[in-house]
């Protein structure tokens, strides 16, 4: 099993005759996602790369019965894309889009508390179950199908820690981008607690970074609720206050959401924590080995995920 | 984006914000031209730089007449602020802002901001005026008065008015606050601000309320439906570096250490400062050459790092996505040619196309050291820096 997204999927693109949707578009179709639809307005009855084109996502779930969207439209244009998604009834939109003004955001927000529509961004890099289905920026060929699942704020971040898994052997189930900007529509807890009820998932990569108190929050669940080993990783240790470090959403203000606060609140909640971003890997390895495959039920034979932890190196 | 305090001004007045009757100028005779227009018994001399602490930094001073506004602002023009915000290097100032002094009966703190955990604004208000209000937060959590605003109705006239009773004000007092406040959510959203704060905001003897100083921050993913902001930017107030990093859309910030990095992704920029730290070494900036550099950026990128004195290695830590290894690799190389550095290099290459990245640069006849792994790069790009200090 993983998270949200597997064979199942069927993906509409928004923005898919675009110069980032189109290219994206078509990785993902080669990684073996479904993409079923595209939706530019005015495009509406050609086909791009094969795929049919529609002008709203209402008629595109309606000819094709997708049941997710992934958006490439520019960030003026990426509140109204989401909220199209959400009005089609779509259970989960992903938003790549970067650079969204937050005010928009406000406003999307406050729409999607009264609707059954997750988001996941924006300005992330998108969600993949190895093996299954891509939906984002992530280059497929890193990952590895398996039981590991990782959540983080960071593109680039997030395809170290995996490329330092898949080469010990270990694969992740799914893995979850959500996001530099300071409002997301998918945090950090709602990742844990899906990654917690997984059966599939057998340990928690967590990255973090400076900026807000996501992480703290999560920390508090995890403590609580969660026996599956988590690892956990924050960037911006060395990071000056008061400036914005590259995502709009990584900046210590007020002496607010410094790395330090973080760690310490992860450590509280026994979350193993790693000063190096390079320690990621080996430290899921060190976890599953001794963690003795915990979940009691599995529908598949899983417990491959010890066998790998010292396969390569 | 940062704007000054006159600016601010400015344009909270033009949303019905009271505000002091007040002038920048640039010069010393003009801060007497100004004071002689005002006409009070007091005149207020601010200095205006992009940070807080001004007043007790020497930055803020009284004059008892215009004669005595000339001389102040000859003093403080071209003064070097040291605040705790500007760090060590301080300010240079050199707008100054001619005020009319006021009586100030009370002091009060308003602000209004996007709560990230909430995902919606609040407006807080506090009868702590003047202080630091992280302090007042830290100290006095419940002297914070805050309303959660819903984006689709709105900052309510009922909310205003808890806010100006809380605060302990008179019913006539509210009666001014009211539009006050609304003036200023109305005027936060439709700048798109991501920060307005005012503190103080003034009870004057005659019981009006004043923004007497005034913070606003712009949020930059919405300039582009505000054309008029740009005008706005001082470009004084910023470091040369990152001006120049800006026309080439790059995401560079200037830090005290040696070792520069040029990296792809800003979590994976922040995490290669922290391993270049955990190795001993110190980092120079944060440089984040975004996802779809090309090889001219890569060049670009080197030129602003190398344009730092402090630079004594370069960590290129790229995780290929998007970005392609052999772009990456090709672009160095182009840089390493045209800027003729002495400065050596570390590369740490991973991802799309990291072979023919690797052959590039082992076929470019400069002496790269290509790095495994992120922690390997980290450790000899300090060891080539001169080592752990």
């Amino acid at each position: 099993m993983s998270v949200l997204v597997d064979k199942e999927t069927r993906l509409i693109v928004q923005g898919i005759t675009g110069r980032e949707g189109s290219f994206h578009a078509q990785q993902m179709l080669d990684y073996g996602t479904k993409v079923v639809a595209g939706v530019t307005p005015g495009k509406g009855g050609t086909e791009h790369l094969q795929v049919p084109v529609f002008n709203t996502v209402a008629e595109a779930v309606k000819a094709t019965k997708a049941n997710v969207s992934v958006i490439f439209v520019p960030p003026p244009f990426a509140a109204d894309a989401i909220l199209e998604a959400m009005d089609a009834g779509l259970p989960l939109v992903i938003c790549i889009t970067e650079g969204v003004p937050t005010l928009d955001m406000v406003r999307v927000a406050a729409a999607l508390k009264h609707s059954r529509t997750r988001l996941i961004g924006p300005n992330c890099p998108g969600i993949i179950s190895p093996g299954k289905c891509k939906i984002g920026i992530m280059p497929g060929s890193i990952h590895k199908q398996g039981q590991v699942g990782v959540v983080s704020r960071s593109g680039t971040l997030t395809y170290e820690a995996v490329d330092q898994l898949t080469h010990l052997g270990i694969g992740q189930s799914t893995c979850i981008g959500i996001g530099g900007d300071p409002i997301i529509g998918t945090s950090f807890l709602d990742a844990i607690k899906m990654f917690n009820e997984d059966v599939d998932t057998h340990a928690i990569v967590m990255i973090g970074e400076i900026g807000g108190n996501a992480e703290e929050v999560a920390a508090e669940y995890i403590k609580k609720h969660v026996r599956k080993p988590v690892v956990g990783f924050i960037a911006g240790q060395t990071a000056p206050p008061g400036r914005r470090m590259g995502h709009a959403g990584a900046i210590i203000s007020g002496g607010q959401g410094t790395a330090a606060e973080k760690y310490k609140a992860m450590r509280a909640a026994g979350i193993r924590t790693v000063q190096s971003p390079a320690e990621i890997g080996h430290t899921i390895a060190a976890v599953l080995g001794k963690s003795k495959a915990k979940p009691a039920a599995k529908k598949r034979p899983a417990g491959k995920s010890k066998k790998h932890v010292t396969k390569k190196r | 984006m940062k704007i000054h305090e006159y600016q601010a001004k400015g344009i909270l007045a033009k949303f019905g914000v009271p505000v002091p009757r007040g002038e920048v100028v640039f010069k010393k005779d003009e801060a007497r031209a100004v004071a002689q227009r005002l006409g009070t018994s007091v005149v207020v001399v601010k200095a205006q730089i992009h940070a807080g602490g001004r007043g007790k930094a020497g930055g803020v001073k009284l004059a008892k007449s215009a004669d005595d506004a000339a001389t102040l602002a000859g003093q403080i023009l071209g003064m070097k602020l040291v605040t705790p915000q500007t760090g060590e290097e301080g300010r240079i100032v050199r707008r100054l802002l001619i005020e009319e002094g006021l009586d100030i009966k009370r002091e009060l703190y308003l602000g209004i901001l996007v709560d990230r955990a909430l995902s919606a604004p609040i407006f807080m208000a506090s009868a702590a005026g003047g202080m630091e209000i992280e302090e007042v937060a830290k100290d006095h959590p419940d002297a914070i008065l805050r309303e959660v605003i819903d984006p689709a109705t709105g900052f309510q006239p009922y909310q205003a008015r808890k806010l100006a009773f809380g605060l302990g004000l008179t019913p006539e007092q509210v009666g001014a606050a009211v539009p006050f406040f609304q003036a200023l959510y109305r005027a936060f959203i439709e700048t798109d601000a991501s920060m307005i704060e005012i503190n103080p905001c003034v009870v004057t003897g005659d019981g009006k309320l004043v923004a007497l100083d005034a913070k606003v921050t712009f949020d930059d993913n919405a300039l582009y439906r505000h054309p008029e902001f740009k005008d706005l930017r001082d470009l004084e107030e910023e470091t040369p570096l990152e001006v120049e990093a800006s026309k080439f859309k790059l995401n560079y910030i200037k830090l005290d250490g040696d070792i520069a990095c040029m990296v792809n992704g800003a979590g994976l920029a922040m995490a290669t400062m922290d391993i270049i730290k955990l190795s001993g070494g110190s980092p120079a900036n944060f440089l984040d050459v975004g996802g779809g550099a090309s090889e001219e950026q890569v060049k670009n990128a080197f030129r602003i790092l190398l344009s730092d004195p402090n630079v004594r290695a370069v960590f290129v830590n790229i995780f290929g996505g998007i970005l392609r290894c052999d772009v990456l690799a090709s672009g160095v190389v182009g840089a390493a040619k045209e800027l003729k550095f002495k400065v050596p290099v570390v590369v740490r290459m991973e991802g799309t196309n990291v072979q023919q990245g690797k052959e590039i640069l082992r076929n470019s006849g400069f002496n790269f050291a290509v790095a495994e792994g992120m922690k390997d790069g980290a450790e000899k790009a300090v060891a080539l820096a001169g080592g752990a200090r």
